[in-house]
């Protein structure tokens, strides 16, 4: 192969392979920079969409709610006490009661306290609101029949969500027989219909023993690891006799008290835990026969004749238990016409226990439970009771508040950024003011609120958790930010334009709010953006001026006191109640929600005052 | 003098007669210092009514200094320190009391680089004369914005498109607008700093021919790197050179026969 060199300006001589690797290697240069940005940007990519994915998945139960539809028959006796039909007679009155007698009616056979309360639990303590609301609306409703929308609790609103315990259905193949329509049953089938069930229940029981056994050993480490602590404990308590010092020798004995009591505390439950394991797998072992089942097994549940029965003991081709809801008949039902249902989660890890399982499905049988979109969250302000809480009241907060900190913070900070960029004299002083203000841009926000605790509310004495001082606090942190993008902005601006003002006898003041600023609009609203963006989501010096209370009303005023969406769900993430888990996901969406619009908003702006030069 | 020397020599074209009666701007040992440097050294000229004006001389010889010194520019650079007297109209420009915002509506300029407003064309021009309150109404703005452009020959070009960015004219028509903006305001003086540096030849020669048209009304400063141009244009012409003026005169004069040996040099092209 010849070799065709090539003679470069300079007169050195190119080799024209060389020339072509090195092209080469600048393409390969060029590609894997390109591929650095892309994996970067799907790098990144990828976090937001799980997060996204995250709280979206968490946030879905809290979209819906339950509601029993039901027919209360509303007197003016409960509702009316006064007798007026006047609206401050009609709030007094009492639609719970009316309710609850029309609810308990769907289960007769329910008596005495504790099962009525437990009956009673599975309705919201607001299941009548709405029907208060309507009667109140609308005074020709006494004496009618009012067919009403009533909450149902927390937990029940779960368990139809399938959140409390994941179910397994079985159709019946064989035809079984209960002995009893009501109390104690004895369910036998022709063929042995249980067997697998039985062997199910057996491979529970191992299971649960070989957790139990697991969780033994855990408890023993943990002994094992204060224990050690005990010699040196002893010393340090004979030395402190020894140098006689009473605070001392009391904190050595109530040291070596601890442990003490703590590993004996521990060895207590290592007993209990290693009994229960014994005793599964004693269980487990005993083949055949029937096994019983208790509240550490999972529940099983036989829907038969039109009532359900707890399963007590369960052999191949028969069970014991007792009835939750009565039987219609006591006749043979037919394969497919009744069920086995096995609730994976023991009754005793659960807080719907399966007296309230079988009425909460007897409901659904009867047709009154509705499911649909969850308005209240939107509509209602925050509550104890997880099924009412609704953010109403946090996001009027946060609007209140964000206005109060944008009417502040713009002007002031633009207007501080326009005299200390064009009109203030360049000397030590302004120096010194520039080099606080990019300092105060990153001092931790907490810090803003002990300040606003200390000024505002100390000395100020404004009205404490109200957006009015929120509002400031956040106006402080903010006004850094602004006032820094808005000088970048200002030096941006080509001073040919200011020149040219000047030249057709602007003064300097004109050439400055007539062409200056307008043109640095982009830079001084990406700015805003930014720090209002920052803003919202703050919530350390909201929490110091006690924007933390549990307030329940809808903010009205300004001085009113209110809570913001980041100090919500901060409470909300705290809350024990499972609904409040994925009501703080639905929350933290509307608050990504409103930052959203807000963005788009600004972004809005910014284009119509973008020009180009 | 040799053939080479006289063929380089630019010829002057202009009107030869010189306006008479008393100079327009009277300045007076006038001196620039830029923090330490001294820019202008005892600088004193007339420049007369009604007539153009060019400085010339090589880069960094303090032209475009002392042109921004007339309607107070330097004003605007914190380090520069103005020494002297300039007198318009027997009226000192820097004295204290005197408003400066008024000074430079009577003394327009016309920047090197054609810097339009990023307005519409309209508004490039109806900015002036709306701040300091020269229209009444709509229509009278609307006549002097037409005006403006016709003088500066720019109106048959952007009659149709008045609302269009001045931003989106070609190079040529930014700096006929830039000077249709200057006049706007009917000032007395307009100095121009180079202001065909960054066109092509034939803007260059609209401008030119423009130029001579507004001396009929307007006293003109132009600062100009190409001789030929100061040639062609102007009535009266100064040397700078390293921040003092080697010479003033005619431009006819100094074209053809400079009494200074710098002077000389500079024209037939030795240096600068």
């Amino acid at each position: 192969m010849t070799e065709m060199t090539a003679v470069s300006g300079l007169g050195h001589r190119v080799d024209a392979d060389e020339a072509r690797a090195r092209v080469r290697k600048r393409y390969r240069a060029e590609a894997r920079f390109k591929a650095y940005g892309i994996g970067a940007i799907a790098f990144a990519a990828l976090f937001l969409v799980v997060l996204l994915a995250d709280i979206v998945t968490k946030a879905l139960p809290a979209f819906t709610t339950t509601h029993l539809v039901i027919e209360v028959p509303v007197t003016a006796e409960s509702v009316d006490p006064d007798g007026s039909r006047q609206a401050a007679s009609l709030a007094r009155g009492d639609y719970l009661k009316p309710l609850r007698e029309v609810y308990q009616g769907f289960f007769p056979e329910v008596s005495g306290r504790a099962p009525r309360r437990e009956l009673n639990g599975l309705l919201s303590s607001g299941a009548a609101d709405e029907l208060r609301a309507e009667v109140m609306a609308d005074p020709s409703l006494i004496g009618r029949t009012v067919k009403t929308r009533a909450l149902v609790s927390d937990d029940a609103d779960l368990y139809y969500k399938g959140v409390v315990t994941d179910v397994v259905e079985e159709q019946g193949e064989a035809v079984a027989t209960p002995s009893a329509t009501s109390g104690d049953v004895v369910v036998t089938t022709a063929t042995p219909a249980f067997a697998d069930d039985l062997a199910e229940i057996k491979s529970e029981l191992s299971e649960t023993a070989r957790k139990r056994r697991f969780e033994v050993d855990r408890i023993r480490t943990l002994r094992e690891g204060i224990l050690s602590d005990k010699p040196s404990a002893e010393l340090a308590l004979r030395e402190a006799r020894g140098g006689g010092d009473a605070t001392r020798i009391t904190i050595a004995q109530n040291a070596l008290a601890k442990i003490d009591s703590d590993s004996q505390s521990l060895q207590a439950q290592m007993e209990t835990l290693a009994g229960e394991a014994a005793d599964f797998e004693a269980r487990f072992k005993d083949s055949g026969g029937a096994e019983k089942l208790d509240e550490k097994l999972p529940s099983r549940l036989l829907a038969i004749n039109g009532g359900i029965v707890k399963i007590t003991s369960l052999a191949a081709d028969r069970v014991e238990g007792v009835t939750l809801t009565p039987l219609k008949s006591q006749d043979a039902a037919q394969p497919n016409a009744w069920k086995l249902l096995t609730y994976e989660t023991p009754e005793n890890s659960r807080r719907v226990n399966d007296q309230q399982i079988a009425w909460l499905e007897t409901l659904k049988a009867k047709g009154v439970v509705e499911t649909g979109l969850n308005w209240g969250f939107l509509t209602s302000g925050d509550s104890r009771e997880a099924e009412q809480a609704g953010i109403l009241g946090a996001l009027v907060g946060s609007i209140f508040t964000m206005a109060v900190t944008l009417v502040i913070c713009l002007p002031i900070g633009v207007g501080a950024a326009i005299y200390l960029e064009e009109f203030a004299p360049k000397n030590r002083w302004t120096d010194i003011i520039e080099i606080n203000i990019n300092n105060l841009a990153a001092v931790p926000s907490i810090v803003y609120g002990l300040l606003g605790l200390a000024v505002f509310l100390n000395f100020f004495g404004m009205p404490r958790s109200s957006a009015v001082v929120g509002g400031f606090v956040l106006a402080l942190l903010v006004l850094p930010t602004i006032i820094i993008a808005s000088r970048a902005a200002l030096k941006a601006v080509p001073p040919s334009i200011r020149e040219a003002a000047l030249g057709v006898g602007a003064s300097h003041q004109q050439a400055v709010f007539h062409h200056t600023l307008p043109l640095a609009m982009p830079g001084i609203m990406t700015g805003t953006i930014i720090g209002m963006a920052h803003a919202l989501g703050e919530t350390a010096p909201l929490l110091l001026i006690g924007m933390v209370a549990f307030i329940v009303d809808v903010p009205t005023s300004f001085t009113s006191a209110t809570t913001a969406l980041p100090v919500q769900i901060y409470l909300w993430s705290d809350l024990p109640e499972v609904a409040f888990q994925a009501k703080t996901s639905a929350a933290i969406l509307v608050l990504l929600f409103f930052l959203f619009v807000m963005n788009g908003l600004a972004i809005v702006l910014r284009k119509r005052f973008e020009r180009r030069w | 003098m040799d053939a080479t020397a006289t063929a380089a020599r630019p010829k002057p074209t202009a009107s030869a007669t010189l306006p008479a009666g008393d100079p327009k701007i009277v300045a007076k040992d006038v001196n620039v210092y830029y923090a330490e440097k001294h820019a202008l050294k005892d600088v004193s000229l007339d420049i007369p009514e009604r007539a153009v004006m060019a400085f010339i001389g090589p880069s960094g010889c303090g032209k475009s200094t002392f042109l921004r010194c007339i309607n107070r520019m330097n004003d605007t650079i914190a380090s520069c320190r103005v020494v002297g007297s300039i007198k318009i109209d027997e009226q000192d420009i820097y004295d204290p009391s005197l408003d400066v915002v008024q000074l430079r509506a009577r003394v327009g300029m016309v920047f090197q680089k054609p810097n339009p407003f990023p307005k519409s064309i309209y508004e490039n021009i109806a900015y002036g004369p709306r701040i300091h309150g020269l229209a009444r109404s709509k229509a009278e703005l609307d006549e002097i914005v037409e005006q403006a452009l016709r003088k500066a020959s720019l109106w048959n070009e952007v009659k149709d498109r008045l609302q269009d960015t001045g931003t989106g004219l070609s190079g040529g028509q930014q700096q006929r607008l830039c000077i249709a903006r200057a006049i706007a305001v009917s000032p007395e003086v307009i100095l121009m700093d180079e202001p065909c540096s960054a066109l092509d030849p034939i803007a260059t020669a609209k401008i030119e021919e423009l130029i001579d048209e507004l001396r009929q009304n307007f006293t003109i400063v132009i600062v100009t790197h190409s001789m030929q141009q100061a040639a062609r244009v102007s009535q009266r012409t100064a040397f700078f050179h390293l921040g003092v003026i080697v010479e003033t005169g005619p431009t006819e004069r100094i074209f053809t026969s400079p009494n200074d040996k710098r002077t000389q040099d500079y024209i037939t092209g030795r240096f600068g």
